[in-house]
């Protein structure tokens, strides 16, 4: 194919329940977002069928595009001959679950955790780790590996040279639960072993005849060394051999695309590494939908992907409001709800999960419990995205781990650009609300641009990104990402919290001067491509990034909403005082981002 | 989206059911296709494998990997019974032997050398899948199960918990507006399934389950009241597999919510009548709605058939249900359908319905938040 004369690309991106197409044209300015059309997902009963989805999908782009992509007999037309057609095509998946696996390692803390890094950067959910050190006796999980049924299981453990008994003894485990794959029944389940390369005869004999076994390079190959790229390669790979190839209509999806169709987080994971390199930034990114959140990050150029499988603003809402408590979602409203009343609320959207709110104190109960969802699965992310553990020696009783205390790669000051996606998000009636969404769970320190998906599309682009990556690029930056603005947050230094209502920072620009009481925020406007310089003044204890009481000049960049100075402290954030003191906070914070008034 | 709006609940007066009903492993089935089964006859059966457990030789017994095959004493396909010797230590001159015994009775399936364990896997066990509700054998699942025929009136609800079970219908609550009075039960309701208005506690819950109430219908349950019976804060709605003693319906929602008057005329309608009910609850993709099937003849399938109205989409006329504030629970007919989308209270600008309350007045509001009632 030659990628000099694409005109015209179509995108599709299958979701579990909607699948959701955009088509990109080339003008004389580059490549740009043409529209954007979507359609039901056909995974399940009746159809059974994912191709019948997309057509419905690609046949509302042609309309609104006013040119048919598809002929009489529902094929798209190729190429794109300036009236019809497209000249390429291609697919992101997550339909169906997505690619659900099961990964296991010896200690939880080493080659598990590597494991599930492994796993969830290719695009996995990881519906259970095992470990041979995690306390389960072996019955239990024997019964689990039976139960959960995933699509695929990546073993690892033991360093090269290293342990090599519990290995062998968590591929026992496998072999005796004789696992199943979730979809088809004609086919044994993918088994990817990643670990000390010295027993690979054992774990071929132990389970050659019960899986469809695959070996790649130890991605724990020494305690200081992760290796995880040929354990992800051979997972995108088998997904699309053995799982996509099982999964209903999608060996005719494969026929369609003009390259290798990618689970859907693998390639919002690719444009997010992408734009970090090419921007030489530190980027955090976030996509809450109805089941799960997802959290990117690329720090020091080091990617990392969670999934909180049962954090989402419908099927799981009610999941957020057990693990995070009714206390902690109430703290964020500036009205004064009834519990019992608000969990009512929360557990109707739950069981029906596509209503919208109407009422806008029912907005504000689903806002805060977005805040918590997202605090929450920032707080799992940090833990998985850390430095690697463990520093083995030697004793006369074997093998004994000596596990330190990591650093985590996430670091809230050196984060650049905060981009948010999902549709309570992307589609919150207000953007300002948006933006106080990711400061209130993320809460930044230093400066920080705040950023969201505008319509979603960062998984077709990061497909796109593997065969034209200016072309992606191109829409990313024209047509994506919407800029909120950016987030201006000092923070105290360590043991030296500020007080409620004492002054915080002097700012100083285009000559006015403003001085910032801890407890206030402010809001400057400024549009989307326009930078200010502005004097920062913290007080002695406290900082904006270049040291304690550190005068600086900086140049900030503006967006929808402004920008925006947090002075609600941060190491800690500091919390009003609860009762009337706290709701009459909230409404000024909202009032302040919204523009109606300048600060408070 | 032109489908904005939410397909609704099935509450039907005459249904045919084509129910699936499959092993969870392959096995043999116990019926014919064309056979009249009951609701407890059993279709399918199977052996689900035995319990396993890993063995860790070596270190029970203090000896090397490698030590252990010359310790065991049964070998890889032996039976052994739970407390028999399994591996035993030389000893120093036939002094300081050391005996593992089996944790369980089974078979020994497996044994590595590198881990010195070995792995015991106990009898299977078998499983009888039952019919669930009453009609004929359509098709056979080669080895997997069988689907079944049924023709009955049946209401999906919207939530709910426990397993499927079986009973005599009886109406609780004379309307449905009114709440199940614990006061209210007694040693007569056992083995029924019980219908009831707007909602229901904990503490009738517990007691209908001590008297062995199989199932409740009901409108409405308050989240603290659901928290308090089951124990827990329920995080996902995946429901179904709890075992507290009856089968729960909620037909409206949470809160106190009188059940759609038309739900309740059905089910009123067959009081006295045998139904099958699971409270069984999966709110993702391939979603399971609880639900109550009450069976029936095929005269009177085909008398409730005839009187039943066509299926039709969102349009100008169409019954529905406001599923969100204000007015939750009420009913209300669609008089508009405008087609740009108009903003709400909220700010956002969504594609909206305009409809006339049963009660009188009219509102605008999502089109997302309107269930249809289907017939």
């Amino acid at each position: 194919m030659d990628l000099e004369r694409i005109h015209s690309i179509v995108a599709t991106d299958c979701g579990s329940t909607t699948t959701k197409a955009i088509l990109i044209e080339r003008g004389e300015d580059g490549f740009r977002l043409r529209v954007r059309g979507e359609a039901p997902t056909t995974v399940e009963a009746p159809a059974e069928d994912v191709t019948q989805g997309v057509r419905n999908a690609l046949a509302e782009v042609g309309e609104l595009a006013g040119r048919p992509l598809l002929d009489g007999e529902g094929q798209l037309i190729k190429p794109d001959d300036g009236q019809k057609g497209i000249d390429l095509y291609l697919s992101t998946s997550s339909a169906g679950g997505g690619l659900q696996m099961m990964v296991a390692g010896v200690v939880a803390k080493m080659s598990a955790e590597s494991a599930q890094r492994a796993a969830l950067g290719a695009g996995a959910v990881v519906m259970e780790v095992l470990a041979a050190n995690d306390k389960r006796p072996s019955h239990q999980k024997i019964e689990l590996i039976r139960q959960l049924r995933p699509d695929m299981v990546l073993l690892s453990g033991g360093v090269d040279g290293g342990v090599q008994k519990q290995v062998v003894e968590l591929a026992q485990l496998f072999a005796a639960a004789d696992p199943r794959p979730r979809l088809g029944h004609n086919y044994r389940l993918p088994l990817i072993f990643a670990g000390n390369k010295e027993v690979r005869p054992q774990i071929e004999e132990i389970l050659a005849s019960k899986v469809d076994l695959e070996i790649v390079d130890n991605l724990r190959p020494t305690l200081e060394e992760e290796n995880l790229q040929p354990a992800r390669l051979k997972i995108q790979n088998q997904f699309l051999e053995h799982v996509m190839a099982h999964a209903p209509g999608y060996p005719r999806l494969m026929e369609m695309v003009d390259a290798p169709i990618m689970p859907t987080p693998a390639a919002v994971g690719a444009i997010m590494e992408r734009i970090a390199q090419e921007r030489g930034i530190n980027i955090m990114g976030v996509d809450i939908g109805g089941a799960t959140t997802d959290v990117f990050s690329v720090f020091q150029g080091r990617f990392n992907r969670s999934v909180s499988a049962n954090y989402g603003m419908s099927y799981s809402i009610s999941n957020v409001l057990a693990d995070a408590g009714p206390a902690a979602v109430k703290r964020w409203l500036a009205l004064d709800v009834d519990e019992a009343l608000m969990r009512n609320t929360i557990k109707n959207k739950m069981i029906r999960p596509t209503s919208i709110p109407y009422l806008p104190e029912d907005l504000e109960v689903e806002q805060a419990l977005c805040r918590e969802a997202l605090r929450l699965s920032f707080a799992q992310h940090e833990l998985l995205a850390g430095e690697l553990q463990g520093v083995q020696r030697q004793s006369e009783i074997g093998a004994i781990f000596n596990q330190q205390r990591r650093r985590s790669l996430i670091d809230p000051l050196a984060l650049d650009m905060l981009i948010g996606s999902g549709g309570v998000l992307s589609h919150a009636p207000k953007r300002w609300q948006t933006a106080l969404m990711l400061l209130d769970s993320y809460q930044p320190w230093g400066i920080t641009q705040l950023a969201v998906d505008s319509i979603f599309m960062m998984p077709q682009l990061g497909v796109l990104a593997q065969i034209l990556p200016q072309a992606a690029t191109q829409v990313f930056e024209r047509d994506c990402l919407i800029e909120l603005g950016t987030c201006v947050a000092p923070f105290f230094v360590p043991g030296r919290p500020g007080k409620w209502g004492q002054p915080l920072c002097r700012l100083r620009w285009a000559g006015r001067e403003v001085e910032l009481k801890v407890g206030e925020m402010m809001v400057i406007p400024l549009e989307c491509g326009r930078q200010l310089e502005v004097e920062l003044e913290p007080i002695r204890t406290a900082d904006v990034g270049r040291g304690a009481g550190v005068k600086c000049k900086t140049l900030l960049r503006g967006g929808v909403v402004g920008v925006i100075v947090d002075g609600r402290g941060r190491n800690p954030f500091l919390w009003p005082a609860e009762g009337p003191q706290r709701l009459g906070s909230m409404r000024t914070w909202q009032r302040v981002m919204a523009g109606e008034v300048e600060r408070g | 989206m032109a489908s904005a709006y939410v397909p609704g609940l099935k509450v039907s007066s005459a249904l045919e059911l084509h129910i699936e009903r499959r092993l969870p492993l392959e096995g043999e089935i116990a019926v014919q296709v064309g056979e009249e089964v009951s609701w407890d006859t059993v279709v399918a059966r199977t052996f689900l494998p035995g319990a396993v457990e890993l063995v860790n030789v070596a270190a029970r017994l203090g000896i090397e990997p490698a030590e252990v095959e010359g310790a065991l004493l049964k070998r890889v396909g032996e039976p052994i019974k739970k407390g028999e010797a399994l591996a035993q230590t030389k000893g120093w001159w036939g002094w300081g032997k050391r005996t593992l015994v089996s944790p369980l009775e089974g078979v020994v399936e497996s044994y590595s050398a590198v881990s010195g364990s070995l792995i015991v896997r106990g009898p299977q066990r078998p499983v009888e899948l039952k019919a669930y509700a009453p009609g004929k054998v359509e098709r056979l699942l080669d080895r997997e199960g069988v689907v079944i025929a049924s023709r009955a009136a049946y209401v999906q609800g919207i939530f709910g918990i426990g397993g499927e079970t079986a009973g005599e219908l009886l109406l609780f609550t004379p309307d449905p507006r009114g709440e199940m009075a614990v006061t209210s039960l007694g040693p007569q309701h056992r083995d029924k399934i019980l219908v009831g208005g707007a909602l229901v506690s904990c503490e009738f819950l517990r007691r209908a389950a001590q008297l062995g109430v199989k199932g409740i219908v009901c409108g409405g349950i308050s989240d603290t009241e659901l928290a308090a019976f089951l124990g827990y804060d329920l995080g996902v709605a995946i429901t179904g597999s709890e075992k507290l003693g009856l089968s729960l319906v909620i037909t409206e929602g949470f809160g106190a919510m009188p059940m759609a008057y038309r739900t309740f005329q059905l089910l009123k309608r067959y009081a006295g009548r045998w139904v099958s009910l699971s409270g069984a609850t999966q709110i993702r993709a391939g979603v399971i709605r609880p639900e109550v099937i009450i069976p029936l003849g095929d005269g009177e399938f085909k008398r409730s058939r005839e009187s039943q109205a066509p299926l039709s989409g969102l349009q100008v006329g169409s019954a529905a249900r406001l599923i969100r504030q204000p007015h939750f629970g009420a009913l209300a007919q669609v008089v508009e359908l405008p087609l740009e989308p108009q903003p709400i209270p909220t700010g956002a600008k969504v594609r909206v319905a305009v409809v006339e309350l049963e009660g009188g007045g009219r509102l605008t509001l999502p089109r997302a938040n309107l269930e249809l009632i289907e017939a």
